[in-house]
């Protein structure tokens, strides 16, 4: 591993020459330095998010118009008792923020869990069978993708009403169709590549090769997708809450606690600058991971 | 008198294109015995790898159709077993092995971890059984210390290193039939050679009969047995690789065989066969070699010759054999 020729049949570059699908992680040791920063964010929602339950804080729920618009312990008014201040109905900034990023974080990963899921399933198929197959699923995709989430979002609070459910649904139902189309591409390519002949040759059938060869190849591109839209979500989901056909109310969701600041935001600033800031922290957070993932494991994603 | 492996008659594979069906693959016949080796020579297009996918029944889809013919293997058509059917024949009864070692095998996963599969379904071994019998196989085609080389990436491989990965992927079941689809290509010459007399030794073991693509001669007269020359999808000529190259009687075997430059020979200029090869979705009803033949006749231009036997085991599609 000490000294490699360039380029030579050892060398990573010749992992990568594969169509992009050889990007091992062992083969480039100095870019192994983590992301501490994003990572170090990422952890610190995440772990408020789960342990909101027992870290004694006040009800988010719980109301007192005598403490109503309270601002946070650094201004001049400020009181320990809420160290982020306290809405309009005199509800606990800090508890609701905690509360709200299980909201946003849970929206994040369960949709786009079922969205990749999904798409890179119809990806696989389209790219492997090829011909009418992937037609059909294609024309499929595209209509998907031109299809605005936030109508189909709408659309759904008002027929069936806003729900977490319906929210991860309506951005799932168009998501998918972004992991089809990138990894039909991927699968397409793939398929070029003597493997998969030898692989049929070898007696493999349809099912084998989609999960044993074409699969594991487009992996790193599943997990760079992921994490870059988990941050997407989370600003869908909270433009959806915004709007309020997101998370209904009394649910504290970020969106919707900005939503509910705009009409005082000169008087009160709290009220909407400080859940707009946990979505700017997890967003930027999961972005730059979802960069650092993809410069890790494949050069080649480099225009994803 | 060895037996008959393969068995192929009147195979014809077309291909369904915009622009008209091609018949890739002609009324193809030929056999090939146990621990016998069968030489494909001829340009590229003339139906060399096509031959090879439709004996296995891997043509493209959707664009070809299997047309017509047989393949026995052993006696079983090939062309009339059902998909699964198939699946349990490949890798079993017929193995591959394909050009470029740089993709045949799955960057991501170990050596190990792929000859598993191959050699788990055919020994039924698990655990360090298996490990052991993969670490033979890789043994079995010179890999220096198979024990730890099972634990490699193919990109940690040089390609004749891969190329021999491959080759104990293929004699893992071991094979009746082994189809070489130009393995030595992409390999530098001297790598070429002892992958060459690797394969020669695994095929005295094992008593496979085998069928070696190439387009070059030298390999032919080194590895095979007969040697059959393809022409637009037919064979053109086939016989014994001796008698055809110190004796050729078809103008294009001819004319291939002039075309190979010669060691210690004072020429300026290798000879080359005018024209190009014919556009197989345009083929008229005559010999497919016509515009480029030299001894070109009136009736070659309308009517396709047959195969006509010239010799012992020595056949040829040329009208020429009527004289």
């Amino acid at each position: 591993m000490a000294t490699r020729v360039l380029g030579g049949p050892d060398s990573p570059d010749a992992g990568a020459a594969l169509g992009g699908v050889g990007g091992h992680v062992v083969a480039r040791p100095r870019r192994m330095k983590w992301p501490y920063v994003p990572l170090g964010i990422i952890a610190v929602f995440v772990l408020a998010g789960a342990l909101a339950p027992f870290l004694s804080l006040p009800d988010p729920q719980a109301q007192s118009l005598r403490t109503k618009l309270r601002p946070p312990v650094w201004e001049e008014r400020g009181s320990w008792a809420n160290p982020l201040g306290t809405d309009r109905l005199g509800r606990d900034m800090l508890a609701r923020m905690v509360w709200g990023s299980r909201v946003s974080l849970a929206a994040g990963v369960v949709t786009v869990l079922l969205a990749s899921a999904f798409g890179a399933a119809v990806g696989l198929v389209a790219g492997y069978y090829g011909g009418r197959v992937d037609g059909a699923l294609m024309r499929m995709t595209d209509a998907t993708l031109s299809f605005p989430i936030i109508l189909l979002a709408l659309i759904l609070a008002v027929t069936v009403g806003p729900s977490f459910t319906n929210v991860v649904l309506a951005i799932a139902v168009i998501l998918w169709a972004r992991y089809a189309r990138v990894i039909r591409g991927q699968v397409l390519t793939l398929m070029e590549l003597d493997f998969i002949a030898q692989a049929r040759i070898a007696g493999a059938g349809g099912w084998r090769i989609i999960t044993r060869h074409l699969l594991p190849n487009t992996f790193n591109t599943l997990v760079v997708l992921v994490t870059l839209q988990i941050g997407y979500v989370i600003i869908v989901e909270a433009s959806l809450s915004f709007l309020g056909a997101g998370i209904p109310p009394p649910t504290p969701a970020w969106g919707s606690m900005i939503a509910e600041g705009r009409d005082f935001v000169t008087s009160a600033w709290w009220v909407s600058f400080l859940p707009g800031i946990a979505i700017l922290l997890v967003v930027l957070a999961f972005n730059l991971l979802g960069d650092w993932l993809r410069d890790t494991l494949d050069p080649k994603l480099r225009q994803l | 008198m060895s037996t008959t492996v393969l068995d192929v008659r009147e195979l014809r594979t077309h291909l369904v294109t915009r622009w008209g069906t091609i018949k890739a693959v002609d009324g193809l016949s030929f056999t090939v015995d146990e621990g016998e080796t069968l030489g494909l020579v001829g340009e590229s297009g003339s139906g060399k790898s096509m031959t090879c996918l439709s004996i296995v029944r891997l043509a493209p889809r959707p664009a070809a159709r299997e047309a017509g013919g047989r393949v026995l293997l052993d006696g079983d058509d090939l062309l009339a077993k059902s998909a699964r059917e198939m699946q349990q024949i490949r890798g079993r009864r017929v193995a591959m092995i394909l050009q470029d070692p740089m993709s045949s095998l799955n960057p991501v996963f170990s050596v190990g971890m792929q000859m598993r599969e191959p050699v788990a379904s055919y020994h039924g071994l698990r655990g360090r059984a298996l490990q052991e019998k993969a670490a033979a196989l890789l043994a079995a085609v010179r890999i220096p210390a198979p024990a730890e080389r099972l634990r490699a990436y193919p990109h940690q491989m040089s390609g004749g290193m891969r190329q021999r990965v491959v080759g104990a992927m293929a004699i893992a079941a071991p094979p009746r039939l082994l189809i070489a689809d130009e393995p030595t290509t992409s390999l530098d010459l001297t790598i070429q050679a002892q992958y060459l007399n690797l394969l020669k030794e695994l095929q005295q073991q094992h008593r496979f009969a085998m069928i070696f693509v190439t387009h070059n001669l030298g390999i032919v007269a080194r590895m095979c047995d007969r040697v059959a020359v393809m022409y637009a999808g037919r064979i053109v000529e086939i016989g014994a690789v001796r008698t055809l190259f110190t004796a050729p009687r078809h103008p294009y075997t001819q004319a291939l065989l002039a075309s190979v430059p010669r060691l210690g020979a004072k020429q300026e200029q290798l000879t080359a066969i005018d024209g190009q090869p014919p556009d197989l979705a345009t083929l008229g009803a005559g010999c497919a070699f016509a515009p480029r033949c030299a001894h070109v006749m009136e009736r070659c231009r309308v009517e396709a010759p047959p195969e006509t036997a010239v010799g012992a085991g020595h056949q040829m599609r040329c009208w020429l054999s009527a004289r």
